[in-house]
């Protein structure tokens, strides 16, 4: 076969080959999502996290503005700190709320970010103050358990 | 006697299998060593990728729809039970990209690509063409073997790229054209939970480890092979049936590694 | 005459398996001139060419080839004393994944950092030499046996070597190629004023070409002397080589045991 031919189909293999690479990343993979634009650091406490785990995403208005990037217990509060990197493009105000979600019944569990009225916005290294957590299945069950049994049998 | 007959057989073949794991770790050995020339005329390298990448990619395309589409039916299936239809892009990516994936195509690659290698290179030693090369002051390995060698590694995991994204393309044919999952939700929920480093990458890696064992293999096989065609037949069979084991045992030791935990 | 030769074997002894394969031969292959070592299939011919190449590591005794013994140099050192010979392989031994151009111009490649103009020139020499300038952009799947031998032919010389081997050149040939190889082997020693051993069992083609012959039987020299001596030998087993008879100083029989013994009739 000739050398430039051969050349030819193996330079469309290699391309090929990297194409689909590249395919996997951005539309299969979360590289199209994550780290492309700056982004910046809020923290927030959470008395419980339930199932939250590191990337896992962060959405307001079901958009997707950012991904979870550290969970720590602080040991002089007893809670969960929980690093959230967003999306410079979106600015939130000082008195956001953040609430851990889950989609659908079992899925994933989320954060999501409910935009108060302040003027003023979230920066870098801010602390989101109000938060709710996570809601635990079994907790959720044992307190309709609790308040079935309280009721006055009719 | 006949135990002790039976005992002597036992470490005769102990003995006869450690000589050869030896063996093929200094033929290991000696391909990284003389590496170096098949870099320096990469068109060596360029001859050998067509005859190993390009000639697999017909099974490898075809391979990967129709395993993406079986993942796409059979995942449907299941997860309607649930209700959780909407996951199946995620079932589909993630069985193909970590596992499937590189698996499958190492496996295909090891009967197509690399018994190929084993006959050619015993076939070339059959018929003296290495003594020939060794007579014209040409080292085989750094010639023959090593080149291919790097094919080998090369074009693995392009391969099993393509199968995965082949893939997950005939999982959507089959789970959002044919049956009607939704597309947003198919390609988002993807998106969401396939992860590059963790789940990408360890696949990738996955590739390479198993592109080289099987290359490794197949070469070794085809220069060990006896000159005769029996011995070449032989070698060939050893090579895909030893590349599959062992790309299956390392594809369970790689995947305890990588995921374990986290 | 010593001083003179370009290969020299001396008391070369070699054992394989415990069974001995050549036995103190000593040979002399003086320079510029074609030697032929014949004898039987099996007879170790083969192996002496391999020792003479250097790979294989004698028993005792030596090869000595331009002043080197050849099973002490180094892999640097064969490599470059292997670049001062050709050898022809039985079945030619051509790369079956080359055209006939490309493997003439391997060694080139291989060897030198020639521009692929001169080399273009150097294989075009090479194959005219052979008479196969036209096959250039075949493949040695499309040769028949003699073109195929030819272009071997062709790439052993690539580089002019100053010892050329030859195992068995004659062998499935044609009559037609035969002589067309037997004559070019001459020219081309004589033209490139280089040695040649040719290891062969065709008697007849190459007492018309060569200048000396040794015979081995069973790993030792049995006779040797110019085409005419030999011609001349009343020895029974040139003798029996040349009339190419069934039974005789080389007996049919391979040594074994007894043929009751292994008939099972000793009981």
């Amino acid at each position: 076969m000739e050398r430039t031919t051969l050349d030819l189909w193996v330079g469309m293999f290699v391309v090929a080959g990297v194409a689909a690479l590249v395919m996997l990343a951005m539309k299969v993979g979360n590289l199209g999502t994550y780290n492309v634009s700056d982004t910046y650091k809020v923290h927030a406490y959470f008395s419980n996290i339930g199932g939250l785990k590191p990337k896992a995403s962060i959405r307001s208005a079901g958009v997707l503005v950012g991904r979870v990037t550290e969970i720590s217990l602080d040991t002089k509060r007893y809670e969960a700190n929980v690093v959230m990197s967003l999306d410079k493009r979106y600015q939130f105000p000082k008195d956001t709320f953040a609430n851990i979600l889950t989609s659908g019944l079992l899925g994933e569990q989320y954060i999501g970010l409910m935009p108060g009225g302040d003027t003023e916005m979230l920066k870098n290294g801010d602390q989101v103050k109000q938060t709710q957590s996570a809601m635990v299945l079994e907790d959720l069950i044992s307190k309709f358990m609790y308040s079935k049994a309280a009721e006055p049998a009719k | 006697m006949a135990v002790i007959n039976t005992i002597r057989a036992i470490g005769h073949r102990v003995v006869n299998a450690v000589w050869r794991i030896g063996v093929a770790a200094r033929f290991f050995f000696l391909t990284l060593v003389y590496s170096g020339n098949s870099f320096r005329r990469f068109h060596l390298i360029v001859k050998e990728l067509f005859s190993t990448g390009v000639m697999s990619l017909i099974i490898i395309i075809v391979a990967g729809l129709f395993v993406g589409m079986v993942l796409g039916l059979q995942g449907y299936e299941t997860l309607k039970r649930y209700g959780s239809e909407s996951a199946l892009g995620v079932m589909v990516a993630l069985g193909l990209v970590r596992e499937l994936g590189p698996v499958m195509a190492a496996l295909l690659f090891a009967s197509r690509a690399g018994s190929a290698m084993t006959a050619e290179i015993g076939l070339m030693k059959a018929t003296e063409q290495i003594s020939a090369m060794e007579m014209m002051a040409v080292n085989p390995i750094a010639r023959i073997v090593a080149p291919r060698f790097w094919a080998g590694v090369i074009s693995m995991p392009l391969l099993a790229a393509m199968f995965s994204a082949v893939g997950i393309f005939g999982g959507y044919l089959v789970g959002v054209v044919n049956i009607g999952v939704d597309e947003g939700s198919f390609w988002s929920q993807m998106q969401a939970a396939v992860d590059f480093r963790q789940d990408i990458m360890n696949g990738v890696i996955k590739s390479l480890v198993f592109g080289t064992v099987v290359t490794l293999i197949a070469l070794f096989e085809g220069f060990d092979a006896p000159p005769t065609a029996e011995g070449v037949s032989g070698a060939t069979t050893r090579t895909v049936v030893t590349s599959s084991l062992a790309i299956l045992m390392l594809d369970f030791v790689l995947t305890a590694i990588m995921f374990r935990g986290a | 005459m010593s001083s003179n030769a370009l290969v020299e074997i001396r008391d070369l002894n070699f054992t394989y398996d415990k069974r001995p394969v050549l036995q103190g031969i000593n040979m002399t292959f003086p320079k510029g001139k074609l030697v032929a070592i014949m004898g039987l299939s099996g007879c170790g011919k083969t192996t002496l060419l391999r020792h003479v190449g250097g790979a294989l590591k004698p028993t005792r005794g030596y090869v000595r080839m331009d002043g080197q013994v050849m099973h002490e140099l180094d892999q640097d050192g064969l490599y470059a004393m292997r670049r001062k010979m050709g050898m022809l392989f039985q079945f030619g031994a051509l790369f079956t994944d080359m055209s006939v151009y490309d493997n003439v111009a391997f060694q080139m490649r291989e060897h030198t950092d020639l521009p692929e103009d001169i080399i273009h020139s150097l294989v075009m020499m090479k194959l005219n030499a052979v008479g196969l300038r036209g096959a250039q952009n075949m493949m040695p799947s499309e040769l028949s046996g003699g073109m195929a031998r030819r272009v071997a032919l062709a790439r052993t010389v690539a580089l002019d070597p100053m010892l050329i081997m030859y195992d068995e050149p004659f062998a499935g040939l044609d009559p037609i190629s035969m002589t067309v190889i037997g004559d070019l082997i001459r020219r081309l020693n004589d033209a490139l004023g280089a040695t040649s051993i040719i290891v062969t069992h065709d008697i007849q083609e190459s007492l018309k070409i060569v200048d000396y012959v040794y015979f081995m039987a069973n790993g030792v020299i049995v006779a040797e002397g110019t085409p005419d001596e030999l011609r001349a030998s009343d020895k029974d087993f040139v003798h029996q080589f040349v009339h190419g008879e069934m039974d005789g100083p080389v007996p049919f029989h391979y040594p074994g045991v007894d043929y009751r013994q292994d008939l099972n009739l000793q009981a």
